[in-house]
C-alpha cells in the first residue's frame, strides 16, 4: 500500500498531492500535460527527491525530507514502465527482462531462465532474441511490463503506457493492459493525460490540475459530478460555473442567466449541460426552450458522424450536432447562430 | 541534403579551400622519389620512429580514456561549483601552443619539478627524455578532444536510460559500466580516434619534454622534421608513411562510426 504526500517545487509548477493506492488497486493520475504527473511519479520512484511531504510504501518510509529520510531509486521495491518504455536498445528483449534480475544479484543463468518465464508469460517466447528497435509497439510495451514486474516489485509505475501508440494498437494493447495489470497484486499507479486509457484501466481517478488534486473518485463517480471545466471536457460535458440570482436561475460569469427545472441545491453552483441538448438554429427559436442566446462559433471538429462546435459568447460550450446541420446552419468559424437549451436538460450542482 | 540557393561568392571561395588543402599534398606526392621510395622507408630509423609513434599514441588515447572518460562524465552530469573553470583548464591544452605545454611538464615532471623532484629523491625515475615522457607529452595534449567529444556525447545521450536501469535496481557502478558507457560508444570512439590522431602527430610538447633521441623518443613528426634538415626525399618516404597510417586508422573507423 502506497500512502504519499508529494511537495515538489520545479520551476513554475508547485506541486502539492496527496494519493492513496491500496494493493491490487489501479489508481490513475489524470490531468492535462503539464499538471505534473509525471514529476510526482518521478518523485515516488526516488528519481526526483520530495521538497516537503513523505512517501511511504508498506509501512516503509521512502522519502520524508523532514526526517532526512531518502531511499535511492535502486533500493525502493519498485518497477516502471516509462513512457516510450525506454528498453536498452543494445539489450535484447531476454536481456532487457535479466537485467533487473542480475541487479538484484541473481546468477546469470538463472537470470536468464526466470526472464524467459516471463517473457512467456506475456506471449514473448519467440521474441527473446529480438532488440528492442524491431519489436512492434505492443510488444516492446509488454518487455517493459516483463522487465518492471520481473524483480518482483511492490508498487507498479506506469507513465503514460499508452502513449507511445498509435490509434489502431491502442484499442488492442489498451485490453492487453488491463489484463496483465489483473494479474499483478501490488499497488498499481498509472498516470496518463487521456481520459479512456484512465477510465479502461484504473478503479480510482485522481484528477490533478496545476500542480493539484481537484478531483479523485471512481471514473462515475467523476463522470457524474465534473469538478472542473477540465474533466468536465474530459467526460464531454459543459461545466459552466455561476452564482444563483432566482429560485430557478443561475447568473453565469458573463452575466447571463439560464434557467433551471430544479430548485438550486445552493448560492454557488455548477451548471453541467450534454453537448446533444444544445439546439443551434439560425433565427431566433421560439418553441419551450428557456434558454436562447446568440452564439459565435469559434471552432468545429469533426468526430465520426457528429460535429462538434465550439461556441463563444455568453455561454461557452461545446454543442453536438449532425453533419447536415452544419451544412443547413452554414456553421463556419466566426459565424453567429442562436443557440438554445431546454431547462430540464440543466444539471445544477453545488461547488 | 537540401539543395540551397547557392550565392555566387560561396563557390569560388569553397574551392580555394579545397585547392588550400589538396596543393600541399598533391607537392608531396609530385616531390616523392618514387623509385628510391623502398629503400627509404626500410631504413631503421623509420621502423623506429613508426614504432614509437604508434605505441605512444595507443598509450596516451589509453590513459586519456581512463581518466578521461570519468572526468567527461563528471562535467557532463554533475553540478559543482567552478565546473565551467574546469573546462576552460581543460581546453586549455588545445589552444596553448604545445611547446609551451612541454615547458610546463617540464616544471611538473621535470627531475627537478614540482612533482618530478620528489619522485626522482625517492625512486630514482625520470619521466622526462624516455619513452614515458613522450606518452606523457601526448597524453596532456590529446586528452582534451576525448574529453570534450565524450562530454558533448553523454550531454546528448538520453540519461532516462539511466533512470530506468535505476528502478531496475541498479547501482550507480553498473548503471556506468552497462549503460552510460555503451550509449556513449559512438562519442567514445570518435574521441578516442580524435585524441589518437593529435597524438600520433603530437610534435611541440614531445621535442621539449621528451628531447629527440631516436629509438628512444624520436617519433615520426620529429623524425620527419629532422630529415628536412638533412635528406629531403627521406623527409618525404616519412611523411608518406604517416600519412598511411593515419589513413589506415582512421577511415574504417569513420566508416563504422561516424558515418551520417
Amino acid at each position: 500500500m502506497l500512502i504519499a504526500s508529494i511537495e515538489v517545487h520545479l520551476g513554475a509548477l508547485d506541486l502539492a498531492l496527496e494519493l492513496e493506492v491500496g494493493d491490487g488497486e489501479v489508481v490513475a493520475i489524470l490531468g492535462p500535460n503539464g499538471a505534473g504527473k509525471t514529476t510526482a511519479l518521478r518523485a515516488i520512484a526516488g528519481l526526483r527527491a520530495l521538497d516537503g511531504g513523505r512517501i511511504v510504501l508498506d509501512g516503509t518510509v521512502l522519502d520524508d525530507p523532514a526526517t532526512s529520510t531518502f531511499v535511492p531509486t535502486a533500493q525502493r521495491p519498485i518497477g516502471v514502465v516509462f513512457q516510450d518504455y525506454l528498453l536498452f536498445p543494445r539489450l535484447s528483449a531476454l536481456d532487457n527482462v535479466a537485467f533487473g534480475l542480475l541487479a538484484h544479484g541473481r546468477d546469470k543463468a538463472e537470470a536468464k531462465a526466470e526472464a524467459m518465464r516471463w517473457l512467456e508469460r506475456f506471449d514473448l517466447g519467440a521474441h527473446a532474441d529480438a532488440r528492442p528497435a524491431t519489436l512492434s509497439g505492443g510488444q516492446a510495451q509488454r518487455v517493459a511490463l516483463a522487465r518492471a514486474l520481473a524483480t518482483e516489485p511492490r508498487l507498479l509505475l506506469l507513465d503514460e503506457p499508452l502513449a507511445a501508440l498509435d490509434a489502431a494498437t491502442r484499442l488492442q494493447v489498451r485490453t492487453e493492459l488491463r489484463r496483465h495489470l489483473a494479474t499483478f497484486d501490488g499497488a498499481r499507479l498509472l498516470v496518463t493525460h487521456d481520459p479512456v486509457d484512465a477510465l479502461v484501466l484504473a478503479d480510482r481517478l485522481v484528477i490533478v490540475e496545476a500542480g493539484h488534486v481537484t478531483q479523485a473518485g471512481t471514473p462515475a463517480e467523476v463522470a457524474a459530478r465534473p469538478a472542473s471545466r477540465y474533466v468536465a471536457q474530459l467526460v464531454g460535458i459543459n461545466l459552466l460555473h455561476g452564482a444563483a440570482s432566482g429560485a430557478r436561475t443561475v447568473q453565469l460569469t458573463s452575466g447571463m442567466e439560464l434557467t433551471v427545472a430544479d430548485a438550486l441545491p445552493g448560492p454557488l453552483v455548477a451548471v453541467a449541460i450534454r453537448p446533444q441538448a444544445i439546439a443551434l438554429h439560425r433565427d431566433q427559436p421560439g418553441g419551450s426552450a428557456r434558454n436562447t442566446w446568440v452564439a459565435t462559433v469559434v471552432g468545429l471538429e469533426a468526430d465520426r458522424d457528429r460535429v462538434r462546435v465550439d461556441l463563444g459568447g455568453p455561454v461557452p460550450v461545446i454543442a453536438e450536432v449532425t453533419p447536415a446541420a452544419v451544412a443547413e446552419l452554414r456553421l463556419e468559424a466566426d459565424a453567429e447562430v442562436w443557440a438554445s437549451v431546454k431547462a430540464v436538460d440543466l444539471t445544477t450542482y453545488e461547488r | 541534403m537540401t539543395q540551397a540557393r547557392t550565392p555566387w561568392v560561396i563557390v569560388p571561395l569553397a574551392a580555394i579551400a579545397i585547392a588550400y588543402i589538396a596543393l600541399p599534398f598533391a607537392a608531396l606526392l609530385q616531390r616523392t622519389p618514387w623509385s628510391d621510395l623502398g629503400r627509404l622507408v626500410s631504413q631503421p630509423v623509420v621502423a623506429d620512429a613508426l614504432w614509437l609513434s604508434i605505441t605512444t599514441a595507443f598509450a596516451a588515447t589509453g590513459i586519456a580514456a581512463v581518466v578521461g572518460i570519468p572526468l567527461a562524465w563528471v562535467l557532463a552530469r554533475t553540478r559543482f561549483p567552478g565546473r565551467s573553470a574546469v573546462r576552460a583548464l581543460i581546453t586549455l591544452p588545445m589552444v596553448l601552443p604545445p611547446v609551451v605545454g612541454g615547458a610546463a611538464l617540464l616544471f611538473a615532471f621535470g627531475r627537478r619539478g614540482l612533482l618530478g623532484g620528489p619522485v626522482f629523491d625517492s625512486t630514482g625515475f625520470v619521466l622526462p627524455f624516455s619513452i614515458w615522457g613522450v606518452i606523457a607529452a601526448n597524453t596532456f595534449v590529446a586528452m582534451p578532444f576525448l574529453v570534450l567529444t565524450v562530454e558533448s556525447g553523454l550531454r546528448a545521450a538520453d540519461a532516462r536510460y539511466e533512470d530506468a536501469a535505476a528502478t531496475l535496481g541498479a547501482s550507480r557502478w553498473t548503471i556506468f559500466r552497462r549503460i552510460t558507457i555503451p550509449n556513449a560508444a559512438p562519442s567514445i570512439i570518435a574521441g578516442g580516434v580524435l585524441c589518437w590522431a593529435r597524438a600520433l602527430g603530437e610534435f611541440g610538447a614531445t621535442v621539449t619534454f621528451a628531447g629527440n633521441l631516436q629509438g628512444r623518443t624520436q617519433t615520426m613528426p620529429l623524425a620527419v622534421f629532422l630529415a628536412l634538415e638533412s635528406d629531403r626525399d627521406a623527409a618525404i618516404a616519412l611523411s608518406l608513411v604517416l600519412i598511411a597510417v593515419s589513413l589506415a586508422v582512421l577511415v574504417p573507423l569513420r566508416d563504422r562510426w561516424l558515418a551520417g
